[in-house]
This record gives C-alpha cells, sequence and structure tokens, in this order.
C-alpha cells in the first residue's frame, strides 16, 4: 500500500507533457463490428466524418469477436460460430477482402478414458501477442480456457497447464455458474514491455496474471468486492466484466467487474474500487471500459442496470458514457448526442473502444444494433450506423 | 458412398450432394474433412461427439456412433435439426 501510495504521487508530479504523449499523425480509422449475425468493417476519411460500410462478412453467423493484427495492419481475425455448428476462426491477410479458415480452431484436449472432456462452444476473445513475436495471438474461450497460435491464427493449441489445472477448473465453475451465455475468458492483456507477462480475466473466476509466458498464472483479486453474501476469499465468485492496461502506463490496469470500477496501480496488487464516485442513481455496474491511449487517468465506462434481476439496459433508459480525467476521483457523464429517454439498449464487454488519434475517438455498438462515435473523447456523440444486429465487439485501428 | 450436406455446411462443399468414402462413419467423416477442410470440426467436437444440433442418418436410420460401419451402397444424410433460430 505504501509503495502504491508512493507511485501515485509520483505520477500526479509528472509535467503534462509527460503525462500525454503526443499522439501519431492521423490516417483513416477502420472499425471492426462483431455481431450476432455477422461483422461489418467501416472505414472513414482522415476526419472520421465520412464511413463506407463493408459487409455483412459471415452473414447469419455469430461474430464475438473481430480484430486487426496491429503489427502488420493487414491480418484480421474472427472468431465465429453460429446456432448450430461448432466454432471457429477465420483469418484475413488482406483486411477483410478474403477470408481462409484455420486449420485448427481453439479446442479443448480431448479427455482421458473415462473422463468427461470439455468442448469450446465459441472463442470469445482474440489478442494478438506481443510485437516481438508476430504471428502469436492469443484466444479466450466460453468455457473458460486460453489458447495460442504462433502462425497467424490458423492452429491453435490450449494452454494445459491452466486448462487443465484442478484448481483453476474450480475456479471456473460449471457452465451453469457462467453468465448466461456462458462463462468466458476474457481481457487477455500482454505487457507491452515483457512479452511472457501476461493478465486475464475470467467471468466467473477472478484476475490473473502470469509472469511465465502463460504456463502459471496467479489470482490478483485483494480488494475485489463480490456479490452479497458470497465469501470474497473465493475466487470462484470474483467476476471481472473487463480489464484494461493504460498503453501510457502499464503498471496501470483499471477493471469493469459484476461489482464495481476498480483501479491497480502495480506493483501493488490491491483494487481500489473507484466507482464508488459514480452518481448513486447511476451506479458503477457495467461491462465496457476503454482507457485512453496516452493519458493514463482518463478512463470511459457504459454503465449499466445492474439492479435486482438484472435489466441488462442503460439506467432508467438514459444511456451515457461516463468519463473521468484523473484516475477515478471524479466522474462525468457523457451524453450529448445520444438519446436522452426511453433508450433500452446497453453497450456488451467488447463494444467499446477507442482509437490512437488526437483528440482521441470513441467508439461504441449497442444491443439494438447501433454504431455509435464521438470525435472528441465523449463530448458529442453521432451514428455511424443504424439497425445492425445486436453489436458484440468493436475494435478501431489506424490504417 | 452419398452424403446429402445441410445447408450450413454448404459453404465447404459447394454441393447438396458430395461422394465420400469410409469403412465406418468416423472414417467417412474424415475422408469428408480431407476433401472439405474444416467441415468435421463444425459437426464433430473435439470429444468426438456429434454436436448437439446436428445429426447424422445413415440409410434413413439415426446414428450417434463414430464406430458404425459402412457398405459402399449405404446413403449418409447429415442433418442440422431444427432447434430453434
Amino acid at each position: 500500500m505504501a509503495r502504491m501510495t508512493k507511485k501515485l504521487v509520483t505520477r500526479k508530479g509528472l509535467p503534462k507533457a509527460n503525462k500525454r504523449k503526443a499522439a501519431k499523425p492521423q490516417g483513416s480509422t477502420l472499425v471492426l463490428v462483431a455481431t450476432r449475425k455477422g461483422a461489418w468493417l467501416y472505414h472513414s476519411d482522415r476526419q472520421r466524418k465520412a464511413w463506407r460500410a463493408d459487409g455483412p462478412h459471415f452473414l447469419g453467423q455469430i461474430i464475438n469477436h473481430l480484430v486487426l493484427d496491429p503489427r502488420d495492419g493487414k491480418t484480421i481475425l474472427a472468431a465465429a460460430s453460429t446456432g448450430h455448428l461448432g466454432p471457429t476462426i477465420f483469418r484475413s491477410t488482406a483486411r477483410g477482402r478474403k477470408w481462409e479458415e484455420a486449420g485448427r480452431p481453439p479446442a479443448f484436449a480431448k479427455a482421458l478414458n473415462g473422463e468427461k472432456g470439455r468442448t469450446v462452444k465459441h472463442t470469445f476473445w482474440l489478442a494478438p501477442a506481443h510485437a516481438s513475436e508476430p504471428n502469436v495471438w492469443y484466444a479466450g474461450t466460453s468455457p473458460q480456457g486460453l489458447f495460442r497460435s504462433e502462425d497467424g491464427g490458423m492452429n491453435w493449441e490450449p494452454f494445459g497447464t491452466l486448462n487443465d489445472d484442478p484448481q483453476y477448473r474450480a475456479w471456473m465453475g460449471s457452465e451453469q455458474d457462467g453468465t448466461p451465455d456462458g462463462p468466458k475468458m476474457h481481457s487477455i492483456i500482454i505487457d507491452p514491455r515483457d512479452p511472457a507477462h501476461m493478465y486475464m480475466g475470467m467471468s466467473g473466476g477472478g484476475v490473473h496474471e502470469s509472469r511465465d509466458g502463460g504456463r502459471t498464472f496467479r489470482p490478483i483479486v485483494k480488494g475485489l468486492e463480490v456479490v452479497e453474501g458470497f465469501d470474497a476469499a473465493n475466487i470462484a465468485f470474483h467476476d471481472p466484466h473487463c480489464v484494461r492496461l493504460c498503453p501510457s502506463d502499464p503498471d496501470r490496469l483499471y477493471q469493469q467487474n459484476h461489482c464495481g470500477i476498480y483501479r491497480l496501480d502495480r506493483p501493488a496488487d490491491e483494487w481500489i474500487r473507484i466507482g464508488r464516485k459514480m452518481p448513486k442513481r447511476v451506479g458503477d455496474i457495467g461491462f465496457a471500459m476503454v482507457v485512453h491511449p496516452r493519458d493514463a487517468d482518463t478512463v470511459w465506462v457504459f454503465p449499466m442496470d445492474g439492479q435486482t434481476v438484472w435489466p441488462r439496459t442503460s439506467p432508467d433508459g438514459a444511456p451515457s458514457v461516463y468519463a473521468t480525467r484523473n484516475g477515478g476521483k471524479t466522474w462525468q457523464r457523457r451524453d450529448a448526442g445520444l438519446p436522452q429517454e426511453q433508450a433500452w439498449w446497453t453497450v456488451k464487454r467488447q463494444a467499446m473502444t477507442a482509437d490512437a488519434n488526437d483528440p482521441v475517438g470513441l467508439y461504441f455498438g449497442t444491443t439494438s444494433g447501433d454504431l455509435w462515435m464521438s470525435r472528441n473523447e465523449g463530448e458529442r456523440w453521432i451514428p455511424i450506423a443504424h439497425h445492425l444486429p445486436e453489436i458484440y465487439a468493436v475494435e478501431a485501428a489506424e490504417v | 458412398m452419398k452424403v446429402l450436406i445441410p445447408t450450413p455446411l454448404r459453404s465447404y462443399t459447394g454441393e447438396r450432394e458430395v461422394e465420400a468414402h469410409g469403412a465406418t462413419l468416423a472414417a467417412l467423416l474424415a475422408d469428408l474433412d480431407s476433401l472439405y477442410p474444416g467441415l468435421r470440426f463444425r459437426m464433430i467436437d473435439e470429444q468426438n461427439r456429434i454436436r448437439p444440433h446436428m445429426r447424422v442418418f445413415i440409410n434413413g436410420e439415426q446414428s450417434f456412433d463414430m464406430a458404425r460401419e459402412l457398405r459402399a451402397e449405404d446413403s449418409v444424410q447429415i442433418v442440422q435439426a431444427l432447434s430453434g433460430g
């Protein structure tokens, strides 16, 4: 705790110029939209004012994540399944102009005789590995499993040390313990300073850290709350919804949890609930969370109604992003341009993101199939597209 | 032998009906996968179980047995269950 306080003081003392590193020259932006019924790519002009839709790709297939590889700017992986067929991964090496299917999609190891093996229902999260490891990707699945590809997403191997570890299996729980659409492994984060240092979240099952490239993990849940009546000492009861690492300060993580919004400043291992400063009427429950690419004190969240039966709608039918510019000490409502009443959609955990422009562009997709953006860090929102299928994930990249 | 392909898998075969070979159901599916890479995993999971919404009929009789023996004159139908949208 003392070390963390010292670090915060040091950060506060940084000159503004150091705190917000300069943005790169502005190119056009590509927004990748994954939906319950296919995928779309939206290409912008340099001002991010005009958008061209490219899609649908994989019409009718459930696309849980669609990610452009920042290391080559061309490769896109799509995590696909359908209501009836098994899951697979599609890859394009030409930014969506042509697709090929993985030869060996993420799949659990075959069970030993007499044991009931697990089956991947869908790949939920895709994450490019460290910049020094081109062609390496990680995938998180439902039910929870971690997978790695070393050939650009065409063939995937399970992390047996995690997926089959009895302790981790107990923390993952059964499918009955997961979210309505199945338990998820998500928020696979690679430390930009160290390819072997990674984090991942299990919903449910806690936040975990590895310092050996995923061979071993340990939980980091100190300070996190769990649902009333449950024991916070039991890792299985922890439910991180989305974890983000600040690119401008990789020692700082933020988390939107089932039970609040948190910040963690490493090397400390105790999360601080910064969501207590959110307006009481809105609360600090939600799924999506976005960090500023150059300012570790700036974060955006999208609160959701998590009362009673968990309506999973915008609180009071009035959707809004909330922003903090000081690491969670205060929060501001950012709803200009959004419907002010009778709008009962929300935003899923992968469906809000930021580009790296200056000012930062923010993007989110709704459960009602609308794609929104802000060119000025949330000051005003404008729609890019209406009437898409339910949006599962939104990513943005400069191309 | 002739194998009837359901519409969700025709992006792999391009055809409603294809010709494939195998002395057992497992061998037939392996042959289908070699002809149409990726098809098998979308109907058979990593534990060698037929996925919940897929069905295989051999000469009109449903089979879940991957070791089920087949003859060249058998007719195999792969069917997607009518289990909701």
